[in-house]
């Protein structure tokens, strides 16, 4: 994909705001440079890597416990809302709470790469506006320290499994690349969302609603089998609920592992399909504004 | 290094979105004053400011350029241009060599971590390994002269000292070209003795520096060529010592 503008790009009074950027030098494709500065910045992990490190240390530099603090209150959470909503539901609670405290758990993770989507940009703003770094480097620490919170959590994991009884044999290695597929999902979100809420910064308002409402639409705290057999509301199914919440499936792909079931194939199917929707969309997107968001931070 | 160091700018401009500001609280502002850039407005109502306007530049290796101009004349601005940093709205940016850049002390910086911590985070910001940087450490702490301070969180230290810090990383790893902003009035009179000398030192290793400052002695001492910018234009460029006459003749 050719830009055969290269020295035309000179308007005088031109609106840069809706302007595109100047032209690449010749033989060189936006696109191109969109792929470059995803592929660049996912090879100098070292780089993310550390900052992702920082980012969590600086969060709890001076407390004992550190990131463990935040095990703590989760599985705080899990274990009070586990005994109520086990009791409330009518629900065997040796099959109750090990489901809400893995929900939590990768619902942790989704919710915590969007929300910090929307920051990746504008809160990288003083290292955008210094260093010439592929911009997705940002991306990439951002999940990075969103794992690293996840595998914290992951002890609450350990500790339900182990208090219950739980060994998720070979289906549980199937976490492993749903997991992955997660982390494939959350670095366009973070490209795409930090992209637009750095040109547009109410985007993060309008994003935390959404994943407020996705957090009850999905089953986390209530099962998929309470739905099964209710009557339909409006004249709609009530298990469509699941069936086209894209976040049913992202959970599912981890949870049903961990609860030691393999995810059924729609959901496979539906993480896949986001996933390739959302970096078709993002690398359109990245292509055309990359180089202007030095300018929008 | 590479052969052919080098930093050219062909008829760059640079026009900035300006969002969030009330488009009518500018409206009397439109014309030039006699700080800051052009204010325009695009075809779709929304404000611009034009930063830097048919730039052109060609910068060899061993090239000392300073570069002057009154605040908001758009020597950041280019320098960010030079760095990489921003693209340009027109022209084009041809640049060969290893970018490092000090614009701001405070890049990178964890206020809660340790001197050599945060020697670590900049030195990897500008690319290099966390192996390289640990293998200049001393080197690095040694041209810092803040000693045992290295060991304190970086939120004690004054704004000379981080500074310092930031010098030291920018400098000690061998950079090919070197892109400095206005900062460096926080430092003290050893200090910006010992940042000249280092300064010198690398322009003579036939690297490529580029200085804005307001300090015409520190110009004079580093840099050979001289490049005004008025209002983003170029309104002169050539001898140090010319152009910076030529800037202090001007009414300011």
């Amino acid at each position: 994909m050719q830009t055969a503008r290269a020295d035309a790009d000179i308007r005088p009074g031109g609106s840069p705001g809706a302007a595109p950027p100047s032209a690449p030098p010749p033989g060189v494709s936006r696109t191109a440079l969109a792929l470059d500065d995803v592929a660049e910045g996912a090879r100098a992990f070292h780089l993310w890597g550390l900052l992702g490190w920082q980012d969590i240390r600086r969060r709890y530099r001076r407390s004992k416990l550190g990131p463990f603090w935040l095990t703590i209150s989760m599985g705080v959470l899990v274990g009070t809302l586990g005994v109520l909503y086990a009791s409330l539901f009518n629900l065997e609670i040796a099959n109750y709470l090990p489901f809400v405290a893995v929900g939590f758990i990768v619902w942790g993770l989704i919710s915590g790469l969007i929300a910090d989507g929307c920051e990746t940009f504008i809160g990288a703003e003083g290292i955008v506006k210094q260093v010439n770094l592929p911009l997705s480097v940002h991306v990439y620490r951002a999940v990075w320290r969103n794992l690293i919170v996840f595998a914290h959590n992951a002890i609450i994991y350990v500790v339900v499994a182990v208090l219950f009884a739980i060994w998720p044999g070979w289906a549980g290695l199937l976490a492993l690349p749903g997991l992955a597929l997660l982390c494939l999902n959350g670095v366009w979100v973070g490209l795409l969302l930090g992209l637009v809420s750095a040109r547009f910064r109410d985007i993060s308002q309008i994003v935390v609603s959404i994943v407020q409402v996705s957090f009850f639409l999905t089953p986390i705290i209530w099962t998929p089998e309470l739905l099964s057999g209710r009557s339909s509301v409006l004249g709609v199914d009530p298990s469509l609920v699941l069936d086209v919440n894209p976040f049913f499936h992202l959970v599912e792909v981890v949870r049903a592992p961990l609860l030691g079931q393999a995810p059924a194939l729609l959901s496979w199917y539906a993480v896949l399909g986001v996933a390739g929707g959302g970096w078709l969309a993002t690398l359109v997107m990245y292509r055309r504004y990359r180089g202007r968001i030095a300018y929008w931070v | 290094m590479s052969a052919d160091l080098s930093l050219r700018l062909d008829a760059v401009t640079v026009d900035f979105p300006v969002y969030g500001a009330d488009a009518r609280s500018l409206k009397n502002n439109l014309l030039r004053k006699g700080t800051g850039g052009l204010i325009g407005r695009g075809t779709d109502n929304r404000l611009s400011v034009r930063a830097l306007e048919d730039v052109t530049l060609a910068f060899e290796r061993g090239a000392r350029v300073g570069l002057v101009g009154a605040n908001g004349a758009g020597k950041t601005t280019l320098l960010r241009v030079l760095a990489g940093v921003y693209e340009p709205t027109g022209g084009r940016v041809r640049r060969r060599g290893r970018v490092a850049s000090l614009f701001d002390v405070s890049l990178g910086m964890e206020p809660d971590a340790t001197g050599y911590e945060n020697i670590v985070i900049r030195g990897v910001l500008l690319g290099h390994p966390p192996a390289r940087v640990r293998e200049r450490m001393d080197e690095i702490a040694a041209f810092t002269g803040l000693g045992d301070y290295l060991a304190m969180p970086v939120h004690t230290y004054s704004t000379g000292m981080a500074l310092r810090l930031a010098f030291a990383v920018c400098t000690c790893i061998a950079p090919e070209i070197l892109l400095m902003d206005e900062w460096i009035g926080v430092g003290d009179a050893a200090f910006i003795e010992k940042a000249g000398r280092r300064m010198e030192e690398f322009v003579d290793s036939a690297g490529l520096l580029v200085l804005a400052s307001h300090n015409p002695a520190l110009l004079e001492r580093v840099c050979a060529t001289g490049v005004l910018l008025d209002a983003g234009r170029v309104k002169a460029s050539g001898p140090i010592g010319d152009v910076l006459r030529r800037y202090e003749e001007r009414d300011v």
